[in-house]
């Protein structure tokens, strides 16, 4: 079992019980962990290519032009799974620009769908790199919208180092399970701000052979989410 | 009702200063081959409207664009536009930064002759900081929902690009997804569709399922056929997205760049992208030896 593998299976957990909810994802593994879901615990997830087609397992089942993702936005029967530039620990995330608005040091995608996301669906998050310059007390702009702005609900935080919720009484970020080889203190340490931790902190689920099978000779045969 | 124009004909449309709307969403359906024409004629303090891609680069890179009016630029298969941040970096470029779904309804708004239409999108974000414009409405009705009243996106001119049309201005895609083509038709005063190809009504008509037709000639003021117009971006089935040319596009020095395939005129672009992919095709030869 690798590291990704286990990534992969933490990404799947986030939309179990959602029901036939649209699975938005961006990155390799949160779309495996989606198909993934789809495939075992999760059988009526939506999962689209990423354009206008939805798959079931790989096939065709369904059409889904931009204009009616929008739709199902506003009616909340969405949960996505997004990137973060910055994250804080209410869950305000930042995928526009770092430093002033006015004037980037560095310009990235702009706000894209993350205000209308937050604020209507729910929403997870996938970082690949756990770092303090992701997890930062304050976001230089806010694009998703955190708890304490009034998200509808910002479930799982899912890093490299760990899955992390906010399962908090002012629902701000807890740190939910580490992956197996992984320290309290590594995530502390690479966290920018101060973490809810439990007294007793679970290591993230393993993958079950069935899961680990299906990864490894169905959804990812080449193993690209080991690169 | 013929509506067809050269390329040089709906360029001379769009004056310095004026708002420009752009069809496709992202590297996918530009209608690029009007956009190189506006960089050519090197048009001036432009507003874009967009769902951006290489459109907004290349014409920023140009020196065309005051403001873009957008959710986000990217190539897609290339997250982060490089001309695009290159000049937000630079401080040379103003931005309009909404929500996806806000310049949809801001879209919608204006093609329905609306002054703004209510959606929650935005509340609580600093999209409301970076645009103090926006005001919000309270539902009349008992639940008293506070929402964002997204203003009517009002545009001058709207190009975009299809698969198919006839001389009138009727319209078909033949890819997955007709993006917002037909709201920037609507959202606009003077409207310009490019196509792969330009086919008689009875053609046009004979050749797919009526529902696949996205714009009808009420919505079109100018027709022109520019074959490979939408290159380097997708225009699917008819071909995909050129990713070794949208690399060049992306990584090239901008003034060996535009010496090699802006210079000319659209034809001489087609033939410039002939010639490298000659080159590209003797290269990867030579590699697998």
């Amino acid at each position: 079992m690798t590291r990704a593998e286990t990534c992969v299976v933490a990404c799947a957990e986030a939309w179990r019980g959602d029901g036939a909810v649209l699975a938005g994802t961006a990155g390799l593994i949160p779309q495996l962990g989606a198909r993934l879901a789809q495939l075992t615990f999760a059988p009526e997830l939506l999962v689209t290519d990423g354009e206008a087609t939805l798959l079931r397992d790989g096939e065709v089942e369904g059409w889904l032009p931009y204009r009616a993702v929008f739709a199902m936005v506003a009616a909340g029967t969405r949960h996505v799974m997004m990137g973060a530039s910055q994250l804080d620990r209410f869950g305000n995330q930042n995928i526009s620009c770092v430093g002033p608005w006015e004037r980037p040091t560095s310009q990235l995608l702009g706000v894209r769908g993350a205000p209308g996301n937050t604020i209507n669906h729910t929403t997870s998050y996938w970082v690949p790199r756990h770092s303090p310059r992701v997890f930062v007390e304050r976001v230089d702009m806010v694009s998703g919208i955190g708890h304490d702005r009034g998200a509808h609900e910002i479930r799982r935080v899912i890093t490299n180092l760990a899955v992390l919720d906010f399962e908090t009484p002012d629902r701000s970020m807890r740190l939910r399970s580490v992956h197996p080889g992984v320290t309290v203190g590594e995530v502390i340490a690479a966290t920018g701000f101060a973490l809810t931790i439990p007294d007793e902190v679970p290591p993230t689920r393993e993958p079950s052979d069935e899961e680990l099978k299906l990864i490894r000779e169905h959804l990812d045969p080449h193993g690209l989410r080991e690169t | 009702m013929d509506k067809r124009m050269t390329i040089a004909e709906v360029v001379d449309e769009i004056r310095d200063g004026m708002t420009v709307g752009i069809g496709g969403w992202g590297s996918r359906r530009k209608p690029m081959a009007l956009v190189r024409a506006i960089a050519r004629a090197r048009r001036r303090n432009l507003t874009l409207v967009t769902y951006g891609g290489p459109d907004v680069g290349l014409l920023v890179a140009e020196g065309c664009v005051e403001r873009v009016v957008t959710g986000f630029v990217s190539l897609d298969s290339i997250p982060l536009e490089p001309h695009f941040r290159r000049a937000r970096s630079a401080g040379t470029l103003l931005l309009t930064e909404y929500d996806e779904g806000m310049l949809y309804w801001g879209l919608l708004a204006a093609a329905n002759r609306l002054p703004f239409l209510p959606i929650r999108a935005g509340l609580g974000s600093d999209v409301m900081r970076v645009n103090p414009d926006l005001r919000t409405v309270h539902s009349p009705y008992l639940d008293g929902t506070e929402l964002v009243a997204m203003p009517a996106v009002n545009i001058d001119v709207s190009l975009v690009h299809l698969n198919r049309v006839d001389a009138g201005g009727n319209g078909r895609y033949l890819g997955p997804d007709p993006y917002f083509d037909d709201l920037f038709c609507l959202a606009a005063k003077r409207r310009f569709v490019s196509c792969e190809r330009l086919l008689s009504t009875e053609e046009l008509i004979g050749s797919g399922p009526p529902q696949t037709l996205l714009t009808n000639r009420s919505m079109v003021d100018g027709v022109v056929e520019t074959p490979h117009g939408a290159h380097f971006t997708s225009c699917v089935p008819d071909y995909g997205r050129d990713e070794e040319f949208q690399r060049e596009y992306a990584t090239a020095d901008w003034n060996t760049f535009r010496a090699r395939y802006l210079d000319g005129d659209e034809d001489d672009y087609q033939k410039a992208v002939a010639r490298w992919r000659g080159t590209m095709d003797d290269y990867q030869k030579a590699v697998a030896g």
